[in-house]
């Protein structure tokens, strides 16, 4: 019971990026554990997903074939007899939407604990140290278990493995029970299409929390105005309908990659980062000098924004 | 049918702290409602004013400190509010989600909810994992990250959408009993109204130990331990500017004109 079982991600026929980093951290797991890396997929066009899950470091790649999209029932029934079958040490999945949405059933039938978001994985033979964030990222930790367990990884944390492996492919048989599926996938609705296409914009100037109020954000547009720039926002300004959803940068929003990049009054949560550190210049204004943004900025101001904005907007307009 | 809410009070941190030990400072720490677990105690009491629940309870573990922020779901309109607490739980360092699972399962097969709504994480330890491991161990169907739900509720069934990456929502139907894990915007949190917040001083709120909820001691030992904590290393070469607001949006307005932004 040394080995590693890590899960592929998929969605719409396309292999998701987390799966590759989900085989770069099982592999250095394994390496610690003495074990092999095990790589599932489940659903969809699984021998072509088994074909680009071939990297470096997998022993062994199981396809599972029943049905075309992620369905958590069929998830945690395969997974969990896939795992009865291997006995792994530890079973690593994708801390995404559909990584929360069966990662915890896995930990509870396997009856081992759960220990989700790490952003770092060591072992040193018998104890699991797993870095995580608490308090919104403002502090990191170190959790340990002496256990085997479940472990979901936070995407982008890992890099992508990249080279091609010599894993063996194998079919696993599932006894899927359809009685005990309780949910039915309808569809997908694309939602954050509209008549501004923020991930075609050359300069965005984004807002957060920070801005407190609706209608503060006239500042927000005035700015945009003088610079001929496009308003763009973080999650709260959308939860609290003050932008339509086509405006929310971050992992349930857009990816963004201007070449100026304003935040105003946005700490940076690893979802909105996730949306728009691919951008060329980065420029936060935060009162807080701790916000995670001011790590990823090339240039920041610690003041108020209603301070700092409307003199910008003097100088620019 | 019964809706039971779990409404967790978090600790909110200020921009400068401490790290004293295993833990930061309780001079630097607030308190309030879990944000997600607003729009969870929201949506709830939505399905209430649509005549779809009957009741609406809310179940919380925690110290009795946390009786103001438990008054609050209260206010909002929840009938009636669970709060799990003894000795064993004060002495705990971190519950994990096994351990919080053990303690609101034993609510739920006391109460018997039609729906749980939880929100999707915490903001302090941010698990995430707590909805559906609690379906998992109550045996109801589970959502999560629940950005939608049909109030006109099919016999025992919900539609709901899911909230997936990159502006795709997944359509899906749910059976009931069921948990789902409530997104942030889902709704708009209402505030407290005065005569609300009256109501719910007269509210029942009861407290339960381990004992009460047949919860053996054990499963407040969490199989995780907490080792160490730190301010995050900041890897940042950022460019600083201080001075007056004057001084910086100029520095700034000299930046965007280099990057021919600005004229």
């Amino acid at each position: 019971m040394t080995d590693v079982l890590a899960v592929a991600d998929h969605r719409r026929g396309e292999l998701r990026d987390v799966s590759y980093e989900l085989i770069t951290a099982g592999h250095a797991l394994a390496d610690d554990t003495g074990g092999d890396l095990h790589v599932a997929v489940v659903s969809g066009t699984v021998d072509e997903f088994a074909e680009k899950c071939n990297r470096e470091g997998v022993n062994v790649i199981h396809t599972i074939e029943y049905g075309k999209e992620f369905d958590h029932g069929v998830y945690t029934q395969a997974i969990v007899q896939l795992a009865d079958e291997l006995d792994p040490q530890y079973v690593l999945l994708p801390n995404s939407v559909n990584g929360l949405d069966y990662a915890p059933a896995v930990a509870s039938r396997l009856d081992v604990p759960i220990v989700t978001d790490a952003i770092g994985l060591e072992n040193d033979g018998e104890t699991l140290v797993a870095t995580r964030e608490m308090y919104g990222g403002k502090v990191e930790t170190m959790t340990e278990l002496k256990e085997p367990a479940v472990a979901t990884l936070r995407g982008a944390e890992w890099p992508a493995a990249e080279r091609t492996g010599d894993a063996t492919v194998e079919a696993f048989d599932v006894d899927i029970d359809e009685d005990a599926l309780g949910t039915t996938v309808n569809g997908f609705e694309e939602v954050a299409s509209g008549d501004v296409d923020i991930s075609e914009a050359d300069v965005l100037v984004s807002v957060g929390r920070g801005i407190e109020e609706e209608d503060n954000l006239e500042i927000i547009h005035k700015l945009a105005d003088a610079l001929g720039a496009t308003v763009s926002s973080s999650r709260p300004i959308v939860d609290n309908g003050w932008l339509p959803k086509n405006r929310q940068v971050g992992q349930s929003g857009k990816v963004v990659t201007p070449d100026v990049y304003i935040a105003i009054g946005i700490s940076g949560a690893v979802q909105h980062v996730a949306g728009m550190k691919g951008s060329d210049t980065i420029v936060a204004i935060n009162t807080d000098p701790n916000a995670p943004i001011i790590d990823i900025a090339d240039y920041a101001i610690h003041d108020d924004l209603f301070d700092v904005v409307p003199e910008l907007i003097e100088l620019v307009k | 049918m019964k809706v039971l809410v779990t409404a967790k009070e978090v600790a909110t941190v200020e921009n400068e702290f401490e790290i004293e030990e295993m833990a930061i400072a309780d001079r630097y720490l607030g308190a309030d409602l879990n944000e997600w677990d607003d729009y969870a105690v929201e949506e709830a009491v939505q399905l209430k004013e649509a005549d779809i629940a009957a009741e609406v309870v809310t179940v919380t573990i925690g110290p009795d400190d946390c009786e103001q922020t438990i008054r609050q779901a209260l206010a909002k309109g929840a009938d009636r509010a669970i709060r799990v607490w003894d000795d064993t739980l004060e002495e705990a360092t971190l519950l994990d989600v096994g351990a919080k699972t053990e303690l609101l399962a034993a609510v739920v097969e006391d109460e018997e909810p039609d729906l749980v709504l939880t929100g999707v994480q915490s903001d302090d330890d941010s698990f995430g994992a707590t909805g559906v491991s609690l379906a998992e161990a109550v045996d109801y169907e589970w959502a999560a990250v629940v950005n939608h739900l049909e109030h006109d509720l099919k016999d025992g069934g919900a539609s709901i959408r899911r909230e997936l990456e990159g502006g795709v929502e997944e359509l899906t139907d749910v059976s009931l009993p069921a948990v789902l894990t409530i997104q942030t915007g889902i709704n708009e949190p209402r505030y407290a109204s005065l005569r609300g917040i009256r109501q719910a001083q007269r509210k029942e709120l009861s407290v339960q130990d381990l004992a009460a909820l047949g919860v053996d001691e054990s499963a407040v030992d969490s199989a995780l331990e907490l080792t160490a904590m730190y301010e995050p290393e900041s890897q940042s070469d950022v460019m600083l500017w201080e001075g007056s607001p004057e001084e910086t949006a100029g520095e700034l307005a000299e930046l965007l004109r280099e990057k021919g932004v600005a004229q």
